[in-house]
């Protein structure tokens, strides 16, 4: 399993600039980000080499922050590796919130990041099923 | 708990009979001193003698903010000048200040009204009366003051503003009672969370005295579980004399008008009838001691339903509903009436938001629009977009039953609604063309 940041935040352009720069600043490298946005507001996700102190830094700035646990999937280029996980999920009746995936900085490796209804169930149909999960520890390395 | 006990527990008839007396006093009094009056009174062929007893008030005509701002400064003092020990100013938000002036006999009697507000909930000279309440032109500070210092509290006159420093000495000095604005006490409440601090544990604070804005029964409660206190609601307007016309009882159901000194009535603000006991209307105030700028069947614009019954304190003096608001800040939204204080009611009721919200007046064509700001609390945050649509939806949806109309919401942010160190700004008006 690994952990995401998630961030409430008003809909505007300044907003994500002041998060990422607080990052940066505390020298946290973000490895994957996506926002789902609504009219007036928007939910930054962020997976990042160290969540934990990710979290507390924006929590200090009184950014709205929550941390939560997700699965990281690793997914080959092979054509069907992400379809395959969604058919297991819903063979299971698990249903997936929201994914997004990225990519290594060398290009070399795709993950899926998954967010569950049933995450520990999730995560064990997963790994029967020999879909390797991966960790914050590795993904701190890449 | 009494301050003047004689007073306090009058039983009706001999409150009626003194309210009757101090009457034929003052109409006789300001129809030898004020032009205004006399003027106003010969209009509406009224003479003193005409005043027998309380009951024969609704002859005389009535005072508006309109008079005050029309003898600006001075001219409806009915003392000269070397009478006049203070002047308190009110802050006109349109134009010209409303101007006060005290004889030492008036700021005996508002001194006297103020030592009552303050034992009414609790306090005694045991106390430690932390006063954040505003000191200057604006009454509320000095009122609290001299009232506190004539039960015999330790007054700290903190005034307003400076949080940090408020939460230093709260903690340090241990103020028992608190008096400011209800929106300032749960800001403290907050800041001292965010300081470190445990309001509950690191305050003694036992005692709120709350005026100066509409706040609601639901706020009460935030207030009272933020600060652990009794949280009191003070009721009062300058041009009476300040804070101290009316205080709530340890039983906090309404506060009670000390109307040996400020009769009340409540009128139709259509027609200027009375309306039938348990009706909601407009307060009236006629100041029945006052020397320096008496004021007879004052209009106040604020709302609110009068209970004379006894109160299980024992006073008869009556009982002010919580104020929906004056009428000033009612706002009409597509042809309804709508008080801030209502929405902040089913605010509270959520405790998914916080004690601040903003609500912006905006045009959608020819339509008015209301949105609600609304602040979450950090708690309710989500990383799903599902969850805080539904929060939205449910808020919106228990508003527009409140309210009867269809409004917006807008979540925001914790932290970002600008709080306030005195009145809170709670409307934003964006209609531009009024
Ligand atoms: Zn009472």
């Amino acid at each position: 399993m690994i952990k995401q940041i998630s961030i409430f935040m008003k809909n505007e352009p300044g907003r994500l600039l002041k998060v990422t720069k607080i990052l940066a600043d505390s020298g946290i490298d973000i490895r994957a980000l996506t926002v789902a946005e609504t009219a007036d507001f928007g939910i930054l996700r962020l997976i990042v080499n160290e969540p934990d102190k990710a979290y507390r830094v924006l929590k200090e700035k009184e950014i709205a922050v929550v941390e939560h646990d997700v699965l990281g999937v690793e997914v080959n280029d092979r054509p069907g590796g992400l379809a395959r996980i969604a058919e297991i999920l819903n063979n299971e009746g698990i249903n997936i919130e929201y994914m997004y995936a990225f990519v290594t900085k060398s290009h070399e490796k795709a993950y899926v990041v998954l967010r569950l209804d049933d995450l520990e169930k999730g995560k064990k149909i997963l790994e029967k099923k020999g879909i390797r999960l991966v960790t914050t520890e590795e993904l701190s390395e890449i | 708990m009494y301050w003047n006990k004689e007073a306090e527990t009058l039983k009706p008839d001999e409150l009626k009979r003194l309210q009757g007396k101090r009457l034929r006093k003052l109409v006789k009094y300001v129809y030898d001193r004020s032009a205004l009056y006399r003027n106003k009174f010969k209009e509406a062929g009224i003479k003193p003698a005409d005043i027998k007893e309380i009951s024969d008030i609704t002859k005389l005509p009535y005072t508006t903010k309109q008079d005050l701002r029309d003898n600006y400064p001075f001219n409806m003092f009915c003392v000269p000048m070397e009478e006049i020990v203070r002047i308190h100013a009110s802050s006109g938000t349109t134009g010209k200040p409303t101007v006060v002036g005290y004889t030492r006999n008036d700021i005996d009697m508002w001194t006297e009204a103020m030592a009552r507000t303050i034992v009414a909930p609790g306090g005694s000279k045991k106390d430690i009366l932390h006063n954040a309440y505003g000191y200057g032109l604006f009454t509320g500070g000095l009122g609290f003051h001299y009232g506190g210092e004539r039960v015999g509290c330790a007054v700290i006159p903190v005034s307003g503003g400076n949080t940090k420093r408020q939460l230093l000495l709260l903690k340090d000095f241990g103020g028992t009672i608190l008096s400011c604005t209800p929106s300032y006490s749960i800001y403290l409440a907050e800041a001292a969370v965010n300081e470190g601090m445990d309001p509950k544990e690191d305050f003694k604070l036992r005692v709120g005295i709350f005026g100066a804005e509409p706040w609601s029964n639901a706020m009460r409660k935030r207030i009272e579980d933020a600060l652990d206190i009794k949280a009191t609601d003070v009721y009062g307007l300058s041009e009476i004399c300040g804070p101290g016309v009316a205080q709530e009882c340890e039983e906090q159901a309404g506060a009670h008008i000390w109307s040996d000194h400020f009769y009340p009535e409540v009128i139709d603000p259509n027609t200027g009838e009375q309306v039938g006991e348990g009706e909601q209307g407009e307060l009236v105030f006629t100041t029945l001691t006052k020397e320096g700028i008496p004021l007879i069947r004052y209009r106040t614009r604020d709302l609110t339903v009068l209970d004379h019954e006894k109160c299980a304190c024992g006073r008869y003096h009556p009982r002010m509903l919580r104020i929906r608001g004056r009428s000033d800040d009612m706002l009409i939204i597509r042809g309804v009436n709508v008080f801030p204080s209502q929405i902040e009611h089913v605010l509270m009721k959520f405790s998914d938001f916080a004690a601040h919200y903003l609500l912006v007046l905006g045009k959608k064509g020819p339509l008015d629009t209301l949105t609600v700001k609304a602040e979450v609390t950090p708690e309710v945050i989500s990383d799903k977009v599902k969850d805080m649509m539904k929060l939205k939806a449910a808020l919106k949806s228990e508003l527009e039953q409140a309210l009867g109309i269809s409004i917006d919401v807008e979540l925001v942010e914790p932290g970002t609604i600008p709080r306030s160190e005195g009145k809170a700004v709670r409307i934003k008006d964006e209609r531009g063309d009024l």
